[in-house]
This record gives structure tokens, C-alpha cells and sequence, in this order.
């Protein structure tokens, strides 16, 4: 028997080139059926006129912070927040406390996320012991045990003799690395764009060739190893560049760029506004025009949150010791809508290729679609609807946003997973007008 | 004629408004007259054979210098005092800021106490901000990390204008490691506003990027930069030199401290290339034969004397505006 009618919503599945009004039958918690009109027969309806229905979003790049920093943020708090935010996968970074080294920290985070019942977590597992950049860790294991990838996030693998060896024998996996692109020596000590700001605030900058050559050499070594490197969150207009020029040569290579770094610049930090301190820092408007360029011309494949929860005294603290991160998973559909579709660089349907297409392939998942058969991970949005983000009332542990009170169009009206409608949206927002 | 007449007048009524001092940038010219004004008022106090006044009887002050300093810490010290608050002196030594308390709490503990005034010496960028956005003291910025000193800046102005009778239209030239100094930062927002010509001086390692810029943000001219200084000498009213830390070297910012004296260092030969009345400034404490030589530090051209005379006569008049008290003119009459 039929569980679940999505009905008169907008269907938009990029993976099958669908966009029209269709009813979506749940059945069993599969995608059963997609037709123009399909009869309730019994089954719960949900009426999604007015409603996009889209597969749901799949974030590369969540940091839930369990182990170690449960204060910051928990498993279920972070999942609770995703599916607020429309994310029904998201890919748990390896810098927790245990670090996801060793199968043990995979089997943990699997459980938990098993109790908690809402997004599906994939994990991300360390490239070194630690992630200290010293000693590989064992890929088959982590692969065996899940892991979707493998990166030393939060740090680079800096050893450029590590990161080789490291994708010849990720090689045996068909699975990415991926590389925090940032040369410690070049960033060191900085805590912002290194440009006329950092000049002004007198604080320490990171110039964008911090990232660019990480970027350069890492090219340059899965052209020699064959490897699969993604790069983490892309800042700079250098970066881009460079990764367009590889994809053209054939080159292995796939990477992402946040919410934030598409909407804001290192104007954001205004007087030493920590909200907006994030690594890699934001930098200019020229940059962030280059990767929304990237977005439209293929360079850059996807969209990820970055989501980097910290606690409020944390964050309220001086500039040089706050730490790097905002909170990402509730405002990236709302930031993306207002930045990417409202301006007309990207239609609904590219947006949902980067939400949600693409991610799923680099991280080699069934989801992504609305494909017969698969299970059901759907998310509604409304397209139309403004809301006024509220931190304060976001399901994650981390209440800090440079988009606090900033008016945004677009927010997630439900998600469903299999037979259970798991988040209605409410919460993470106050409604302004209408 | 009118227009000049209007400007002074508009001068003299000008009010302080601000609840903190946190630095240049954020002042517009006219206060900053203000302030180069309530200091010539107060400068005669200290000449006094009883050195005080009651301006600021029953206030309570705080020097809380989380960075160690001698010099600035001492003159805010005796302003306060020669205006008779009550003054306080915190320092990381023997206290809760070398027991991981946070900044925050720190002054939510001293705002419990009831103080009026928060003097912020801090090693890193935006603290008095920080500080000044949730407290109800006022908060005086003596130093944050690399981004602004304006109180050093106020008596460099104060300096130039009592030795040169103007700052309008001279040539100041800023020598030595600017990346890194908050002197150099107000006095660039601090000489601009008031119509100085400011040339920046120093090895590329030493210039932030984009510092051409600073300055220019009311439609100023911003600020030349050279990085040969030949020309930073020649035709400059005002030499300002920087202290060069020793710890620039492990940065490789300099190759050697020698290195940089024999292409930077202020030598009697080298000021034959000034202008006859040029003024020596230096904010200390001098690195004596680096960026100095003794010769011209201790020199005919040297104010730097002079300079740590009206700092605290600065401080009072800074101290005396933050604290909201009424006009010394007002009080006499």
C-alpha cells in the first residue's frame, strides 16, 4: 500500500532533466512513482503546491563536533539542524576529538547518527594519524568501515611527499582526498584576507596564494599519481582558475565553495565583526565573482556548508583568538537563493545540481535524484517565502551567523525521508511579512 | 572670509558625543580639534607647583594593560590623577588575565565594581572594541595589536602644532615598520584628516598591502609611499621613525638589524638632506643606533622629549571628554 502523495508541487530532478508539476508516490520509503496525476489511493497527501520538490541536499562538508566538542555541537543537534536546512546526507569532517582515524570513531559516529534518525551521516575519515600530517592512516580500513572520503580538514596535508603517496594509494579506492588547500607557512598567523582591510584593522593576513599554491602543487600531484583530489572550500579567484585549466586537461579533480564565500567579502568583517571570521577567509568581490563564475561554468561542482559550529564565548572574543567557523547547514538554501537564483546566475535546476546532484556523485551515494526505485530523501521548498534569519533560533548548537538578521527569499517548507515527513521547516527562522 | 569664520565658530561649539575613544579612523577632523583644544587647556596644570584640578573627583579609572607598557601606562596614570580621579592599575602579572579568564569577564568583574573609565592596552587588534560594545564604562583605546593607538597619535598632532603652529599642509614622513604599528595606523587617519601631506617609509616588508589607500577614505589624498628614504627625508617637515622590534628579524621581515640601519637608520649625514627646521619625533622607547642614531635622537631637531610632555596632557583632555564631564570654560564661568 501506497504511505506518502506529494501532491501539485514542482518537481525538479536534474539528474532525469525534470521540471514540471508532478505528483511523487512514496512507497515503502522509495520513490514508487512520478506522474502528472497520481491518485491519494489511501495514502497520507501532502499538499506541495506553490512548493519545489527536490532531492534532498547532500552537504561534503558538515563539522558535527562529536567526539570531543559535544558543547559546540552534538550528532542529533547537527542532524536536527540539516534537515532544518533541507540536507537529508551530510559528510561529517574528521577533526573531532578522537579524530576519525581509526574505525572505531567511524562505528561510533554511525551509531549515533543511527539512534538519532534524521539525516543520513557519511563520514569523512583522517588522511594522517591525528591529522597531524605524519603517518597515513589505514584507507582500507576506513573505507571498509564507510567512509565516503578522507581528508585532514582543518589542517592541509602540508608534506607534499604525504600527499603523494596519499592519492597513489587512494588510487585502490576510486575514492577523493580531500585537500584543505592551505600553505601553513604562508597563512601563518593570519586571521583574515590579507588586502586593504587587514591593512586598515591592523590584523594579520592570509593572501590568497596561501591557498593557490596548495591548490598548484596538489594539481600538479594527482597529475603525476592519477589520484582524485577535491578541494575543500575554494576562496579565491587564483584557485578557480587553476582547477579550470586541469578539468580542461583531463585532470581528476573536483572541489566546492560555501554559501558565505558566494554572498559575502572581507567587508563583512566591518569592525572586527568575529561573525565573519572564517578559514579560508572571505576576500574580495573580484574573488567572489570568480567563483560564482566557477559555479556557472562547471569549475566548481558543488555547494558545501562548511558548517563549523563553535560556542557563543568562543566566538565573542577578540578577532586573533576567535576561533575560525560560523554556523552554515540552516542558512545555505536561504544564502544560495538570495545570491545565486533572485540575480539569475544559476537557475533553480543548477542549484539543485549543486546542492544535491553533485555532492552525492563525489561522494559516491545513491542519492541526489528522484529516480524510481531509490529511497526516498526529498526535500520541499518554497521558493517564494522571506524569512529574517534568527540564530538564536537554529536547531544547531552553533548560534553564530554573519547573516544574522539579513533578509532572505527561499526556505526549506519540509523534508521527507522514506515514509516520515522528519522537518517542517519551522524554527530556524522567523517569518518577516506576509 | 564667511566661510573661514563659520568653520571656526563650528570648531569652537563642536561637542564631544562619543562614549569611548577607540581611534582615529572614526573621528571626524572637528573632534579631533576638540581634543588638540581641551589639551592646550590642561597643559598648563602640570606646570603648576600643585598639580592638579578636580575635573574628574569621584570617577574611577582602570588601566587595564594586558600588554606590558611603561611610558603610556604611567602618563594615563598621573592624567587621571591630576585630575583627581581615582585610578586603578591592572596588568597580566599576579592577576586573573594570566588565568585564562576572557577578556568578556574580565570586565564584566570590573563593571560590577562600578568604574567609570576602561583604559585597554592589548596585544591583539579590536579589543577596546570588543570591550567598548558591551560595556557601559567608557573605554579608551591605549594600543590595540597593530590597528590603532589614538592617544599616541592625538600628542604627535598636539606636538606638531605646538612646535610648527599648524599640521595643515606639512609633509610628515612615517620611517620604519609599518606593517606592524598602530602608531603609524592613527597618526596616518590622525595627520590626514588635519591636511598633513603623510609619506609611509620602509622596506616592502615592512608596508601593508594597500596602505597607498588609508587615509583617502573622506576624499582625502591617502598616503605616499617610498620606499627610499632619500626621498622621505627630503622635503619633510616632520620625520617620525618607528620602533624596529627585534622579533622582525625571526620573521624575516629584515634580513638583519644592521641591514636595516645602513638602508633605514636616521644618521647626522642623512639629515643634511632635510629641510633646516625639521622636527624628529619618535614614539619609544628608541632602539639607539638602529633606527636612531644617538646623535639625532638626543639632537637640536629632537621633540621626542616633548612628545611624553603632551601625552599627558592629551590623555587628561581625553580622559576629561570620554568621561562626559562638563567644559573646563563652563566650569570656570
Amino acid at each position: 500500500m501506497a504511505t506518502l502523495l506529494i501532491r501539485g508541487g514542482r518537481v525538479i530532478d536534474p539528474a532525469s532533466r525534470r521540471d514540471g508539476r508532478f505528483d511523487v508516490l512514496v512507497d515503502h520509503g522509495k520513490i514508487a512513482d512520478i506522474q502528472p496525476a497520481i491518485s491519494a489511493n489511501g495514502a497520507k497527501t501532502i499538499d506541495a503546491t506553490g512548493k519545489l520538490v527536490v532531492p534532498g541536499f547532500v552537504d561534503l562538508h558538515t563539522h558535527l563536533r562529536q567526539p570531543g566538542r559535544e558543547d559546540k555541537e552534538t550528532i542529533e543537534s547537527g542532524c536536527t539542524a540539516a534537515v532544518r536546512g533541507g540536507f537529508t546526507t551530510i559528510c561529517a569532517m574528521p577533526n573531532t576529538s578522537p579524530a576519525v582515524d581509526h574505525r572505531g570513531v567511524v562505528d561510533l559516529i554511525h551509531q549515533e547518527a543511527q539512534r538519532v534518525g534524521l539525516a543520513s551521516v557519511q563520514v569523512v575519515g583522517a588522511i594522517t594519524k591525528g591529522r597531524e600530517g605524519r603517518e597515513l592512516t589505514d584507507f582500507g580500513e576506513l573505507f571498509e568501515a564507510g567512509c565516503v572520503a578522507l581528508s585532514d580538514d582543518g589542517n592541509p596535508v602540508a608534506d607534499g611527499f604525504l600527499m603523494r603517496r596519499a592519492l597513489e594509494y587512494a588510487r585502490l579506492f576510486d575514492r577523493p582526498l580531500i585537500q584543505h588547500a592551505e600553505d601553513p607557512a604562508l597563512a601563518a598567523g593570519g586571521v583574515m584576507h590579507e588586502g586593504l582591510i587587514s591593512t586598515t584593522l591592523g590584523l594579520h593576513g592570509i593572501p590568497s596564494e596561501a591557498e593557490s599554491v596548495m591548490v598548484a602543487r596538489d594539481l600538479a600531484l594527482a597529475e603525476l599519481t592519477g589520484g582524485w583530489v577535491h578541494f575543500a572550500h575554494l576562496s579565491c579567484a587564483q584557485s578557480v582558475g587553476l582547477i579550470r585549466q586541469a578539468k580542461r586537461r583531463g585532470l581528476r579533480v573536483t572541489c566546492e565553495v560555501t554559501p558565505h564565500h558566494l554572498a559575502l567579502t572581507h567587508e563583512a568583517i566591518g569592525e572586527f565583526d568575529t561573525r565573519a571570521k572564517v578559514n579560508p577567509p572571505l576576500r574580495t568581490e573580484a574573488d567572489r565573482e570568480a567563483l560564482i563564475e566557477g559555479l556557472r561554468d562547471g569549475t566548481i561542482d558543488c555547494i558545501a556548508t562548511d558548517h563549523a559550529p563553535h560556542t557563543d564565548w568562543e566566538k565573542e572574543a577578540d578577532f586573533d583568538s576567535a576561533p575560525f567557523g560560523i554556523s552554515g547547514l540552516e542558512t545555505a538554501l536561504g544564502v544560495c537563493v538570495e545570491t545565486l537564483v533572485t540575480p539569475g546566475a544559476l537557475t533553480w535546476s543548477q542549484l539543485i545540481e549543486k546542492l544535491s546532484v553533485n555532492p552525492a556523485k563525489i561522494a559516491g551515494l545513491e542519492g541526489g535524484t528522484l529516480s524510481l526505485g531509490t529511497l526516498a530523501a526529498i526535500t520541499l521548498v518554497d521558493p517564494e517565502a522571506r524569512w529574517t534569519v534568527d540564530p538564536m533560533a537554529f536547531a544547531s548548537k552553533g548560534k553564530c551567523s554573519p547573516f544574522a538578521g539579513q533578509g532572505l527569499t527561499g526556505r526549506v517548507a519540509a523534508v521527507i525521508l522514506g515514509d516520515r515527513v522528519v522537518s517542517g521547516g519551522e524554527g530556524a527562522s522567523k517569518n518577516s511579512g506576509g | 572670509m564667511a566661510a573661514i569664520a563659520a568653520t571656526d565658530r563650528a570648531t569652537q561649539t563642536a561637542r564631544w558625543t562619543k562614549k569611548d575613544l577607540l581611534g582615529l579612523r572614526e573621528l571626524t577632523a572637528e573632534e579631533i580639534r576638540l581634543i588638540l583644544q581641551t589639551a592646550e587647556s590642561f597643559r598648563e596644570i602640570s606646570l603648576r607647583p600643585i598639580k592638579k584640578v578636580p575635573a574628574l573627583r569621584g570617577k574611577t579609572v582602570v588601566n587595564l594593560f594586558f600588554e606590558p607598557s611603561t611610558r603610556t601606562r604611567i602618563s594615563f596614570e598621573l592624567a587621571a590623577k591630576r585630575l583627581s580621579a581615582d585610578i586603578v592599575n591592572i596588568s597580566p602579572q599576579g592577576s586573573s588575565l594570566s588565568k585564562g579568564e576572557t577578556v568578556l569577564d574580565t570586565v564584566r568583574n570590573l563593571e560590577a565594581l562600578k568604574v567609570d573609565i576602561l583604559v585597554i592596552r592589548h596585544a591583539a587588534a579590536g579589543v577596546p572594541h570588543l570591550v567598548a560594545r558591551r560595556a557601559n564604562a567608557s573605554v579608551i583605546n591605549a594600543g590595540d595589536g597593530a590597528h590603532e593607538h589614538p592617544t599616541q597619535a592625538l600628542l604627535d598632532c598636539f606636538t606638531i602644532q605646538e612646535k610648527k603652529g599648524r599640521v595643515e599642509g606639512l609633509n610628515v614622513s612615517i620611517i620604519g615598520d609599518i606593517a606592524h604599528s598602530r602608531v603609524a595606523r592613527s597618526n596616518i587617519w590622525g595627520l590626514t584628516k588635519l591636511g598633513a601631506r603623510v609619506t609611509v617609509c620602509g622596506p616592502p616588508t615592512l608596508m601593508p598591502p594597500q596602505i597607498e589607500q588609508l587615509g583617502s577614505a573622506d576624499g582625502g589624498a591617502g598616503v605616499t609611499v617610498t620606499h627610499e628614504l632619500a626621498s622621505a627625508i627630503r622635503g619633510a617637515d616632520v620625520l617620525m621613525l618607528l620602533r624596529i622590534q627585534h622579533e622582525r628579524q625571526e620573521a624575516m621581515l629584515v634580513p638583519s638589524l644592521r641591514e636595516y640601519r645602513l638602508r633605514y637608520g636616521i644618521t647626522r649625514e642623512r639629515l643634511t638632506l632635510a629641510k633646516p627646521d625639521v622636527l624628529i619625533m619618535h614614539p619609544g622607547p628608541v632602539n639607539r643606533g638602529v633606527e636612531l642614531d644617538s646623535s639625532v635622537a638626543d639632537g637640536p631637531y629632537s621633540v621626542i622629549l616633548d612628545q611624553v610632555t603632551n601625552g599627558l596632557a592629551v590623555r587628561m583632555a581625553v580622559l576629561y571628554l570620554v568621561s562626559g564631564a562638563p567644559k573646563v570654560e563652563e566650569e570656570e564661568g
